[in-house]
């Protein structure tokens, strides 16, 4: 190096280090009592959340006819948040009784929560509960069910892999990894066909190794709406058995995607029916709209009591560290409603209701395509369940979509139909027919 | 049929603390005693909510327009400046400065886990000294964060009081960069705070080692009755310029304990690192439950926003203390009448819901099967859960233990 560069570096390093060079766009500022000093000066900032990113991009688009078919939360036909009716009965019920107190839950939850909820989930009359062979530990809903039951599996199982459906929910790598466990995917989705591959489904929980975990979603797959036939679901199971695979079942939507509670258990009740083990995580949070209470729980259930009652003592060992009890309100409101028949009837009906419109804008949107004409085979929109679509689009025409339309989504094209009403089913349909005839 | 693939599977034993009540709730014997866990009781022996909580979810449930939609990643906005408000000042430079990146969490528990993931993912140093002895999750929550756990001398047994110098040397003696947990009011178990020069002296320590302070905060202002006191300690560090984490819990102070209601924040050197440390925070939560729940903080936020209820809410905490306070001096004077061989002064020296009697393991077991008194083996007593009526019964159980037990 000649001494001029030399020089050259030695005076801008020296510069530096009087602090004297504003910011390159290190991120390292240069001040005196900068953030050079901070411990934390080389925490690279994180990406936004891929799902709830196009909540914040939604929220700042000023253009009236913005769609925000990105998460998935109920809306009503004006477009609103839903609170059933009796979620604010049994909430009334609750804080207007003096005798109510807010000492700290047992570690695993509410009893009552606990054994209702393993009753919706599982059937009154499943044997597998009569015989005690349950243990159901309320949790931070679905994702809190997954994550202390992935814990819980790294600790104490011998198979430290598990087994998910490709494409899923885009949080289910990161819960599983951080609870210790390793991911690895098998084929679901077919583009092709917009339906479920089987036989890929078949070959590759065929090539798993004996023992190792398979997170299937009970229903409604979130994102493609895909789901198994039930003879299909009876192949699955049968061939999880036979190779001793552990099944772990994310039930979001119990009678949020058919309207009927026991029909959308079926899958999970195949598997607890023919006497082997598995693992349940509920959420309440759309079935009941209970989002933001955080209400869910996590079912195991074992070939023998005793089995159960350790496992659930080993729960609470996971749990404790974590946050130590759960939240009572909404398992609180969930308990009430759910031992409740007048309350639980009248739930039964607000839910065929919300599953039945999101059905309608199924149905409202396929109407619209098929009258424009839109080029492509658009039926997959009837035939898929539950609160999202996998549109098939790509994601230059999603961008397009938001662009050109304000119409906001994951980049992988699942729009929520919770977020579309008649009024809007219009502005939806123009964008994806300029979106497939423009871009490719 | 085959095995269960947990048939290995061992049983869990009951934890240490909550096992006391469940040992309890077993006892037939009507003069039992429970003063185990450290949750407030009245004068009745009940659990108290108190009035402002009620008049806040009175107010939150009868609103029509309230809906329960997901809350962000990182909470209640205006929960987590209230928040941070109440723990390090309204006038806190570093909150003015936007140097402080607060976090909702499930109560102190959740704040101190992910306080600890944050730590082991993202800190260069991956071990945290805590005091010995101190809350029985303390060393589970980090060791599942991903921390490895170092003690420091703190409990005196000899005089029952702060053991300073050993203090200081461990700490001196800490790898530059570690983290120190400290109690920031009301230590728990023993009830013995540095005091404020102490308080200084450690301080100064901690900034010449570059250790890094984590504040376990869970009794502000129910410890000695004023928020403003209980949290001087935390807000000597923060304004000192340096950073610290800290760890809020409102299940004491407002009595929500089950609705799992708390704060992580976390003081930066700059606004820009707060910012980056905050987007880290998320890919923490994230994957442990998504975001956290919706209704305790709700309470916590309309109470901290409102000014009628905020005073309310300061009369009602102090009305807490000072009961304890008062159960305190009664238990010594008790003691003091029945000429129980020992000092007993610490019972009002220490500061909080608890009382470190010095009681040893046998004279626990002793209390417990002759006279339905129940603790934790450490010999810790939860003053919150006695009463006028029940204090004599407690000192003839104390009594009995030390003259017949060595």
């Amino acid at each position: 190096m000649n001494s001029s560069s030399a020089d050259r570096r030695l005076s801008t390093l020296s510069r530096h280090l009087a602090g004297t060079i504003r910011n390159e766009g290190s991120g390292i500022s240069s001040s005196p009592t900068s953030a050079g000093n901070s411990v934390f000066a080389n925490v690279v900032r994180a990406p936004e959340d891929p799902i709830l990113g196009v909540t914040v991009a939604y929220n700042k688009d000023p253009s009236p006819v913005k769609l925000n078919l990105g998460v998935g939360a109920y809306r009503t036909e004006e477009g609103k948040p839903l609170v059933l009716n009796v979620v604010r009965k049994a909430e009334q019920l609750l804080v207007n009784d003096r005798s109510r107190i807010k000492e700290y839950l047992p570690i695993v939850g509410l009893a009552d929560f606990n054994k209702l909820s393993a009753k919706l989930i599982l059937g009154a009359d499943s044997p597998a509960i009569r015989g005690n062979l349950v243990t159901t530990v309320q949790c931070l809903s679905g994702t809190g069910s997954l994550r202390v039951g992935g814990e819980f599996l790294a600790k104490h199982y011998h198979q430290r892999t598990i087994y998910i459906p490709n494409p899923t929910w885009g949080n289910h790598t990161k819960i599983f990894t951080l609870a210790g466990l390793t991911v690895k995917t098998y084929r679901y989705y077919d583009p092709v066909t917009r339906g479920l591959n089987l036989q890929g489904l078949l070959e590759d929980l065929g090539s798993a190794p004996s023992g190792a975990i398979v997170l299937l979603h009970a229903c409604a797959h979130n994102p493609t709406g895909v789901d198994p036939t039930l003879n299909q679901w009876e192949q699955i199971r049968q061939l999880i058995r036979s190779k001793n695979l552990l099944p772990f079942f994310d039930s979001a939507y119990q009678g949020f995607a058919s309207g009927s509670l026991d029909k959308d258990a079926e899958s999970v009740r195949m598997f607890v029916g023919d006497g082997g083990e598995c693992f349940i995580a509920q959420s309440y949070a759309k079935n009941m709209g209970l989002y933001g209470e955080r209400v869910g729980a996590l079912s195991i259930v074992c070939r023998n009591a005793d089995v159960a009652s350790r496992v659930e003592s080993q729960l609470k060992l996971v749990i404790r560290p974590m946050y130590s009890s759960p939240p009572i309100h909404g398992a609180s409101i969930v308990a009430a409603i759910l031992k409740d028949r007048n309350l639980y009837h009248e739930w039964t009906l607000e839910l065929k209701a919300m599953a039945d419109r999101i059905i309608t804008m199924r149905k409202k949107l396929f109407d619209a395509l098929s009258a424009r004409g839109t080029p492509g085979d658009w039926s997959h929109i009837v035939k898929q369940i539950g609160m999202f679509t996998f549109t098939g689009l790509n994601t230059k025409q999603v961008n397009f979509m938001t662009q050109q339309y304000h119409i906001y989504m994951t980049s992988d094209g699942r729009i929520s139909m919770a977020g579309l009403s008649s009024r809007t089913v219009p502005h939806l349909a123009d964008a994806i027919h300029a979106a497939v005839t423009t871009v490719g | 049929m085959s095995d269960s693939v947990f048939c290995q599977i061992a049983q869990a034993p009951e934890d240490p603390i909550l096992g006391v009540t469940v040992a309890y709730n077993k006892d037939p014997d009507s003069s039992k005693l429970n003063l185990g866990v450290g949750a407030y009781r009245t004068e009745e022996g009940k659990p108290l909510v108190l009035n402002v909580v009620r008049q806040a979810e009175q107010k939150l449930v009868n609103d029509p327009t309230r809906i329960k939609e997901y809350l962000p990643i990182v909470g209640l906005a205006d929960f987590n400046k209230a928040s941070a408000k109440l723990i390090f000042g309204a006038d806190s430079p570093a909150i003015q400065e936007k140097r402080v990146a607060t976090v909702q969490c499930l109560s102190g528990s959740g704040s101190l886990r992910v306080g600890g993931e944050f730590l082991a993912r993202h800190y260069h140093q991956k071990t945290i000294y805590i005091p010995d002895p101190t809350w029985g999750n303390h060393p589970k929550i980090f060791t599942f964060a991903g921390l490895s756990v170092k003690t420091y001398r703190y409990y005196d047994p000899s005089t029952r009081g702060l053991h300073f110098k050993g203090l200081l040397e461990d700490l001196g003696n800490a790898a530059s960069g570690s983290i120190v947990l400290l109690h920031a009011c009301a230590h728990n178990p023993t009830g013995v705070d540095p005091t404020i020069d102490q308080w200084e002296e450690i301080r100064q320590l901690v900034r010449s080692k570059q250790l890094l302070p984590f504040f376990d905060s869970a009794y502000q202002g129910f410890a000695s009755g004023s928020l403003e006191a209980d949290a001087k300690p935390v807000r000597m560090f923060a304004a000192d310029g340096g950073e610290c984490f800290t760890a809020q819990s409102f299940a004491k102070n407002m009595g929500l304990y089950g609705e799992r209601v708390g704060a992580l924040s976390i003081v930066c050197k700059t606004s820009d690192v707060a910012s980056r440390v905050e987007s880290q925070l998320k890919l923490v939560i994230r994957p442990m439950y998504s975001s956290p729940p919706l209704h305790g903080a709700c309470i916590v936020s309309t109470i901290l926003n409102d000014s009628n209820l905020y005073n309310e809410w300061t009369i009602e905490l102090k009305g807490m203390a000072d009961r304890i306070i008062s159960m305190r001096t009664q238990l010594l004077e008790a003691l003091q009448a029945k000429g129980t061989p020992g000092d007993w002064s610490h019972i009002i020296k220490q500061i909080g819901m608890f009382t470190f009697t010095g009681l040893n393991a046998e004279q626990v077991g002793f209390m417990r099967k002759e006279y339905h008194v129940y603790m934790t083996s450490d010999g810790r007593i939860s003053m919150a859960g006695l009463s006028t009526k029940t204090i004599p019964h407690l000192a003839n159980a104390m009594h009995a233990a030390v003259t017949s037990m060595a």
